[in-house]
């Protein structure tokens, strides 16, 4: 699980936005330590943004702004958005997230003050 | 017409300079316009359904990720439910802002009163329902119920209807009299995540995500009580990941049977509508979102979530199978069929349109430009109960 898996955020978007500017992306070439942070912050906001709202203030989901996320490490919140939280509506995306993906995102959550 | 004339003659006779003709072009018929949310931009889209055209964008209404609108009995008002609490009555006619309210921290859809003096929001923060007057957006009432409340619908006898993600529980409240009477059913089953009320008004069902099955309600009953639907359908199944919530709105009643979309399994399942018994189910593309009825149910229209939701499927309600597939475009989020059903409207998120498509030989026939749409709302709404 620890191995890079590779860019694999890029594909999946790219099928969901066949025809569009995302196929200019850069391709699996990319360096697997270094996501693209283009795709990732849409999918912050458009898919995570489903349940926990577009803004990330919450909605069925909690509120994933910094200030709510302070008690996480970067390393928990990666595990949480990889493996999702049972017994919750909290999926695991691994299926659709690389590690180095799923860290991007965690230390975007825990930085950022996403508008 | 009489009524045209009076207002005409009334006009005349106030001001005895102004033309009647005057008068007449300020008629605005509504019965075929509808509104596109645009989410992003926190505007919404003036649409023509007969000319396929965006007629004006009213913006100011805040965030509108996941926003819905109900219309009033005259087709006139649209009240906006934002996500950041927001309360928007928009006038289709002037094509502004009638008045516009915060009344909550974080919310999730409302309703209008049969009689269309109430409407009523759904929040998640702080958790219940308010309501207001339909004309001046005064709260009438406030009923807090510690959960997130979620599946808020209106009910004949001037009632709204409403569920408790948290604790399991649909209550009823009653506006009809002075004070809003409330009644508690509790054991609704572990978090319902939506639930909607078939046109009738009888049949209020509530899905669950926390477990396999739906539960249902009689609204004739004078002490409904949980009914049992599908209890573990997925049993033996795996659970897949559910990477967006599926709605219930749209309710889809074809012939004798409502199609539902499953929750964690890629499928939709046929309930009969007599019995409340599974009579099949239908293997999809990927988790249903909207499972969405063509008003003669002849056809159910299926939407998808992330990472699938570029996909629409068609099911024949006769076969029970999928008749059409199609790739509309990146981030398909609602569909809205004309109120005969001979066409439907697409919002597709990411490119940016709202496509049109005949619904018999499925042909793509118009698209209009929209910001990020999302739901798409025709003004035939205002005279549908639970819409």
């Amino acid at each position: 699980m620890g191995e890079p898996r590779g860019h694999k955020v890029a594909p999946i978007l790219g099928l969901a936005c066949l025809g569009l500017g995302l196929l200019l992306l850069p391709d699996t070439a990319r360096a697997a330590d270094a996501p693209d942070p283009a795709p990732l912050k849409r999918l912050v906001h458009q898919d995570c943004g489903s349940c926990h709202g577009l803004t990330l203030k919450g909605g069925l989901g909690p509120d994933l702004r910094a200030p709510a996320l302070a008690h996480y490490d970067p390393e928990t919140l990666r595990t949480v958005i990889l493996d999702g939280i049972p017994e919750t509506a909290m999926p695991p995306w691994r299926p659709l997230l690389t590690e180095q993906e799923a860290a991007w995102i965690a230390d975007y959550l825990l930085k950022e003050a996403p508008k | 017409m009489t009524r045209v004339f009076a207002a005409a003659l009334a006009l005349l006779l106030a001001a005895p300079a102004a033309p009647m003709a005057e008068t007449a072009a300020q008629t605005v018929a509504t019965g075929d316009l509808g509104l596109v949310i645009e989410r992003a931009t926190g505007s919404v889209l003036l649409v023509d359904q007969s000319d396929h055209a965006a007629l004006a964008r009213i913006g100011g209404l805040g965030d509108l990720s996941h926003a819905s609108l109900v219309y009033s009995p005259d087709e006139r008002f649209a009240y906006v439910f934002g996500r950041d609490g927001g309360l928007t009555k928009v006038d289709i006619v002037t094509r502004q802002i009638a008045a516009r309210v915060m009344q909550a921290g974080n919310s999730i859809g409302g309703a209008i009163s049969d009689d269309g003096k109430l409407v009523a929001v759904s929040n998640y923060e702080p958790g219940g329902v308010h309501i207001f007057d339909a004309d001046t957006l005064e709260m009438v009432a406030d009923i807090p119920t510690g959960s997130k409340t979620i599946g808020l619908v209106d009910a004949p006898g001037r009632r709204f209807v409403f569920t408790l993600w948290d604790a399991g529980e649909t209550w009823i409240a009653d506006l009809s009299g002075e004070a809003p009477q409330i009644t508690k059913i509790p054991g609704i089953g572990k978090n319902p995540y939506d639930a909607l009320i078939t046109a009738n008004g009888r049949t209020y069902i509530a899905g669950l995500f926390g477990e396999d099955g739906l539960t249902a309600l009689d609204l004739w009953d004078d002490t409904p009580t949980p009914i049992r639907v599908l209890p573990g359908y997925g049993r033996g199944e795996r659970q897949l990941p559910v990477y967006k919530m599926p709605h219930l709105e749209g309710w889809a009643l074809t012939g004798r049977d409502f199609v539902l979309p499953a929750v964690g399994h890629h499928q939709v399942l046929w309930i009969d509508a007599a019995t409340l018994t599974e009579s099949g189910r239908t293997d999809t593309h990927g988790q249903p979102v909207f499972a969405m009825a063509r008003p003669d149910g002849r056809q159910v229209w299926v939407n998808f979530a992330h990472p699938l939701n570029d996909t629409v499927q068609v099911i024949d309600t006769v076969t029970k199978q999928v008749i059409h597939q199609f790739k509309p475009g990146p981030a398909v989020l609602h569909m809205e069929f004309t109120p005969r059903g001979h066409q439907v409207w697409i919002s597709v998120r990411d490119a940016g349109k709202v496509m049109i498509y005949d619904t018999r030989s499925f042909e793509k026939i118009g698209e209009i430009d929209a910001d990020s749409p999302s739901g798409i709302f025709f003004t035939a709404r205002a005279h549908r109960t639970g819409l």
